[in-house]
């Protein structure tokens, strides 16, 4: 038998001071942020008597959902009591029109820029991402106006139109540098083949977008979830979204404070951008890497 | 007639002019080559054809027809990519198939017509396959395929078999040929860099060189008579050798005469007269050098060997410069051999020194 050759030197050590160091460092990190989530949790599954007494690490002794379900349906923002569950489904309401037309819209904005090459292509998407840097609050008050005067302020097209509009720049951005990632010669071939402006789009480039398409979906429904100053100002007294509600319960309690309700509240309405990272997550990644990435 | 007629054609992008006039005119059923570097302009000229790139001047015409503001679709013609571009979402049958549906051809037409060009490129078994689940060969032919069902009086071709290994590329351009062959009067244009697949399916080949044609002509004329020192250089492996000499007028005609060396041109067919003293450069293919010990160029020395098989490239030098020769694979000499060359007159390229034009 021939002796087995071995690699020379000692073997590297895999534990090292530094590594241990970083180790260290990423769970001071890791407590640091979750501190505040696990506050919120304990604190929202007390009954107020155990919050009084001051010890907000600890876990509820007598736990309790009653603060989730007053949170949800009877909690009072204002002089309605009848929870977050309004704001809920207003958010639904204002989400779902939204995180389809401003994806539909960038998909398209992309799609022409990056194949038909338009005229003055480069100059409108210039501008368009222009719009991307000014800050929303210089846009409140003319939106307003142009709004009350075409008669469709406060009202959920409204809203919907705001976060379409302001969701192009990105949304276009994102297509476009997708597409532009594709083989032009895909396109080509389909012209050929006698595709237009729309078949193409539909048959060939949209059916190539899915990872894209999640991400995009991704952007949008956690930005319009959590959209606040927006809902405040476009959608009216009977569309406002649940950031705006959860604000309501929190600010406007009388007498004592429900702290426990206030957290119930805050969770139930961050629930949703969580549970699309939870669910999408992978696809959040692998669709960042299939743009870098020639298919 | 000509099926393809490209009239003074000019393309600009933005500022940059790409052609400015250029004319090519493609008889019914030939098979054309556009030749050259990366950068000369063969794939624009190609797109141009196909109505992917608008030309700012001039016109093109294909049947008889004026297309030069036809959408590509209407312009009667098929296109290969060298990336195949096949759509990735659909299997093989809806590829080659899309072109048919978008143009609202019946249904049993076009299963006909897929089963047709299945069977004629042999894919029928890869039929129900996605793109991604064939190899580079498959995808090429599920390419020409897609190309074949559109029933096109024209092919272009960009750059096909440029993605495929040694092997493939050698056995799917034979089969391009069988190809043309089979479907008789079709037209094919075929854009490449690579001369083997410009020399062995062109009838006639098209050198361009920074966005002008250099020499449009049978393969034979291209190697045996190029029209410049580009041509002559950029065609044929190993390249020409070229010699710097001058013409000089003796007592019995014409000789080129570089340092002590001198042929005699009396055999050679001038297409422009040259004049006496006038500065020449001479290009000799590597196999019309002769290594015979009656011959009329001695005193070389080889350098290097290259065997390749079938033939021996010989790189030999002299004070003067350095010569490729290549002769049968059997005979060996050894670096540092002194050699004699004999060039026959009649094999010989002239090119003028300051033009580089085929005198």
């Amino acid at each position: 038998m021939s002796a087995a050759v071995m690699p020379q030197g000692r073997r590297p050590r895999h534990l090292t001071i530094g590594r241990i160091g970083v180790y260290a460092f990423l769970a001071t990190a890791a407590l640091f942020f979750l501190l505040p989530l696990w506050i919120m949790v304990v604190t929202s599954l007390k009954p107020m008597e155990e919050i009084r007494l001051g010890n907000i690490l600890a876990l509820p002794a007598a736990m309790t959902f009653e603060a989730w379900t007053k949170a949800w349906s009877s909690a009072c923002t204002g002089l309605e009591c009848n929870g977050i569950s309004v704001g809920f489904w207003n958010s639904v309401r204002i989400l779902i029109p939204s995180v389809i037309l401003s994806i539909i819209a960038g998909a398209i904005n992309g799609y022409a820029l990056s194949f038909w090459r338009v005229k003055g292509a480069n100059v409108m998407f210039g501008v368009l991402l222009l719009g991307a840097f000014i800050p929303y609050q210089v846009f409140l008050y003319p939106l307003v106006r142009i709004f009350s005067l075409t008669g469709i302020y406060n009202s959920l097209t409204c809203i919907v139109l705001v976060h379409v509009i302001f969701g192009l720049p990105t949304m276009t951005l994102l297509f476009r540098n997708y597409y532009a990632g594709l083989p032009i010669e895909l396109f080509k071939a389909a012209r050929i083949d006698g595709g237009g402006f729309w078949s193409i789009f539909f048959r060939v480039i949209l059916p190539m977008s899915t990872p894209i398409l999640v991400v995009a979906t991704i952007l949008q429904v956690t930005g319009i979830w959590n959209d606040f100053i927006f809902g405040l100002t476009f959608a009216g007294r009977e569309n406002l979204p649940m950031t705006v509600q959860l604000n309501n319960i929190v600010n406007s309690t009388q007498g004592e404070r429900a702290y426990n309700v206030d957290m119930a509240a805050t969770m139930l309405a961050a629930l949703v951008p969580l549970v699309v990272y939870f669910v999408s997550g992978r696809w959040f990644v692998r669709g960042i890497a299939a743009g870098a990435v020639k298919g | 007639m000509s099926t393809v007629s490209v009239r003074d054609v000019t393309v600009a992008f933005e500022a940059v002019q790409v052609f400015d006039g250029l004319s090519l005119d493609i008889q019914e059923g030939e098979f054309i080559v556009l030749l050259g570097p990366s950068g000369c302009g063969k794939s624009t000229l190609l797109n141009a054809i196909a109505g992917l790139l608008d030309v700012a001047e001039g016109q093109i015409w294909i049947n008889g027809k004026n297309v030069t503001w036809e959408e590509p679709k209407d312009r009667g013609i098929a296109m290969v990519f060298q990336s195949y571009a096949l759509y990735p979402r659909m299997n093989v049958r809806e590829n080659m198939s899309f072109g048919l549906k978008m143009a609202k051809t019946p249904r049993p037409e076009i299963e006909k017509r897929v089963a047709k060009a299945a069977e004629l490129l042999q894919i029928t078994p890869l039929l129900d396959r996605r793109p991604d689940q064939l190899s580079g060969g498959q995808r090429q032919r599920v390419a020409i395929g897609r190309a074949l069902v559109r029933d096109a009086a024209v092919f272009l071709f960009d750059e096909p078999l440029s993605n495929l290994d040694a092997k493939l590329r050698n056995e799917l351009r034979v089969e391009i040929k069988r190809l043309h062959a089979r479907l008789g009067k079709t037209t094919m244009v075929y854009v490449t860099h690579d001369q083997i697949e410009a020399m062995t399916l062109a009838d006639r080949i098209v050198v361009m060189k920074e966005q002008k044609i250099q020499q449009i002509g049978t393969p034979d004329e291209i190697y045996h008579r190029p029209a410049n020192l580009f041509v002559a250089g950029f065609v044929g492996s190993p390249q020409m050798n070229f010699v710097k000499g001058r013409i000089e007028n003796t007592g019995e005609g014409l000789s080129f005469l570089s340092g002590n060396r001198r042929l005699s041109l009396s055999g050679y067919p001038f297409v422009t007269a040259p004049s006496s003293g006038q500065d020449v450069v001479l290009g000799v293919r590597p196999e019309h050098l002769e290594i015979s010990s009656t011959g009329i160029w001695p005193g070389f020395t080889v350098d290097i060997v290259e065997p390749m098989g079938a033939d021996t490239v010989i790189w030999c030098s002299d004070a003067l410069g350095s010569a490729q020769v290549r002769t049968s694979g059997s005979r060996r000499p050894t670096p540092g051999e002194s050699l004699t060359l004999h060039v026959d007159p009649s094999q010989v390229s002239l090119f003028a020194a300051d033009s580089g034009e085929r005198l």
